[in-house]
């Protein structure tokens, strides 16, 4: 097993950072299989450093108002709106 | 009546085109407006996009009939489309068996003939898989030939829209009709305007280089390695030339692959929080809270895992030791092929390493699970095209072929899989 141990507790903290709740059979369940998942990631520090220059570019358009979705259109899927805002729960 | 489909539906064509009196289906994380689109999963359930994909318009463009949205794994993360937040669909050539994944539901509708064409996805495999479980053709794009705008991103670095038909050069038709560059996609290329993918698709094989990847060839069930071997000889026969080629990299890019895409899942599924859109986790306690429950509920295990394991390899004290090292692999990956094709006009490998597993008899060990992936994820870290083409059956079962080609290399893959045909 490499540095990186694994344990309900570990599971839970990345849980937390992630934004997902688990129940505790699910957070058990998940430290076992990341212990082994993340041992089998370990051999890529085997992995020569490699130089490479991707070519890359900036794709850019002109910043110009266009055509969008209508207020009702995005509003559409949100599970509880109000006055044609998106209503969501208080930020801490 | 299969379980291919999730939706069905039926969207006339806007225009008379190429594809008039044509059934397409549809994966169903592609956008179509005012259809619901639910990646497979709980979290999308009641999503209704307000507006099509790029792919979507050129369909109806081009006169399609669009009858259903297709059954897929959660997000597209999966191998078999048994993690489908709707059940698992069948194959349509053996019943107990999976039909692949993550676009199962479109090789499943294609093979059953409940579909003339289909679209799916491939991130790291997932049109070629079921295209080869399912014994029809599947392609995947050059990365940038295929818009992605309007594609529910899981691993957008990796990711590219794909047609699955029942012949080569019906899905290189339909490649045809859906590449080309796109305003609303910054990362589609100009090369893929005006192409014509078809008319390459004319079984000529005689004086084509063949580099077969013996390394793939070596980790693959003995039963595909000897269906794929015979049908290579038979090439050589009718006038290629082959070459055995082995390529270091391969033996991590399983491990770069799932690195690289779990951390691209942690990121993009981030904008599923229950208030824009997806189930909502009910407003008692702050946003964190409210989001967390949201998405226990709405994602499955799979989801879960992995936006987990990315949110980890991300994480502070990791990231350079997993993410960059990926990284490291992914251009590595792509230096050896581009050297392999100085040497052949495109790489030859069995699809899949294994046969259609039964439904309920894949590794439930996510690991094992994800070294099913190892021959076809190489290609999506080095924006490769490639198509699975039928190359015969082991077991009653269908054994797909694998042919890789350069970037944009397309006429040369579909060449060499239609003289498979």
């Amino acid at each position: 097993m490499s540095d990186a141990s694994v344990d309900p507790a570990t599971v839970a903290h990345v849980a937390d950072l992630a934004r997902v709740d688990l129940d505790e059979d699910e957070a058990e369940a998940f430290a076992a299989q990341f212990a082994d998942v993340l041992d089998y990631f370990e051999t890529l520090d085997e992995v020569p450093e490699i130089e490479s220059e991707p070519e890359l570019v900036n794709v850019l358009r002109t910043d110009e108002a266009r055509e969008s979705l209508s207020q009702d259109e995005a509003l559409r899927n949100a599970p509880e709106t109000e006055d044609g805002y998106f209503e969501g729960p208080p930020v801490g | 009546m299969s379980d291919a489909f999730i939706t069905r539906t039926e969207i006339d064509g806007d225009a008379d085109g190429p594809l008039d009196g044509q059934r397409i289906a549809v994966k169903d994380n592609i956008s179509t407006d005012g259809t619901r689109t639910t990646c497979g999963s709980a979290m999308l359930a009641e999503y209704v996009p307000p507006y099509d994909a790029t792919v979507i318009e050129r369909l109806k463009r081009a006169g399609a009939t669009i009858v259903g949205k297709t059954n897929m794994d959660e997000f597209g993360m999966g191998t078999t489309t048994e993690s489908s937040h709707f059940g698992p669909t069948t194959n349509p050539v053996d019943e107990e068996r999976v039909p692949g994944g993550s676009s199962g539901g479109s090789a499943a509708a294609v093979a059953a003939g409940e579909a003339d064409l289909a679209l799916g996805t491939d991130t790291g495999g997932s049109v070629r898989c079921p295209a080869a479980f399912c014994g029809v053709v599947g392609i995947k794009p050059t990365y940038g030939l295929v818009s992605r705008y309007g594609l529910v991103a899981y691993a957008n670095s990796l990711e590219q829209v794909g047609p699955l038909a029942p012949t080569v050069e019906g899905a290189a038709s339909l490649l045809d009709i859906i590449a080309g560059p796109d305003e609303r996609d910054a990362t589609t290329r100009s090369e893929g305007a005006d192409t014509d993918y078809a008319s390459a698709a004319d079984g000529d094989i005689d004086g084509t280089t063949i580099g077969v990847l013996t390394d793939l060839v070596d980790g693959a069930d003995e039963r595909v390695a000897a269906v794929f071997e015979e049908r290579i000889a038979e090439l050589e026969e009718r006038g290629a030339e082959i070459r055995e080629i082995e390529l270091d990299s391969l033996t991590h890019a399983v491990r770069a692959y799932y690195v690289i895409a779990m951390s691209e899942a942690s990121s993009n599924l981030a904008r599923f929080d229950g208030v824009r859109y997806g189930i909502s986790g009910g407003f008692d306690g702050d946003w964190n809270d409210a989001f967390a429950r949201a998405r226990e509920a709405g994602f499955g295990s799979e989801v879960k895992r992995r936006v987990l394991l990315g949110t980890y390899a991300l994480s502070a004290g990791y990231h350079d030791k997993y993410y960059e090292k990926a990284q490291d692999t992914r251009a590595w990956i792509k230096q050896e092929f581009d050297a392999a094709f100085e040497q052949a006009d495109v790489l030859a490998s069995p699809t899949m390493p294994v046969l259609p597993p039964k439904l309920g008899e894949s590794p439930e060990d996510p690991l094992q699970h994800y070294l099913m992936d190892a021959n076809t994820v190489p290609v999506n870290l080095a924006d490769l095209p490639a198509i699975s083409v039928p190359a015969g059956t082991a077991d009653g079962l269908p054994v797909g072929a694998q042919f890789v080609g350069p970037a944009f290399g397309e006429r040369a893959v579909i060449r060499a899989a239609s003289a498979l045909e």
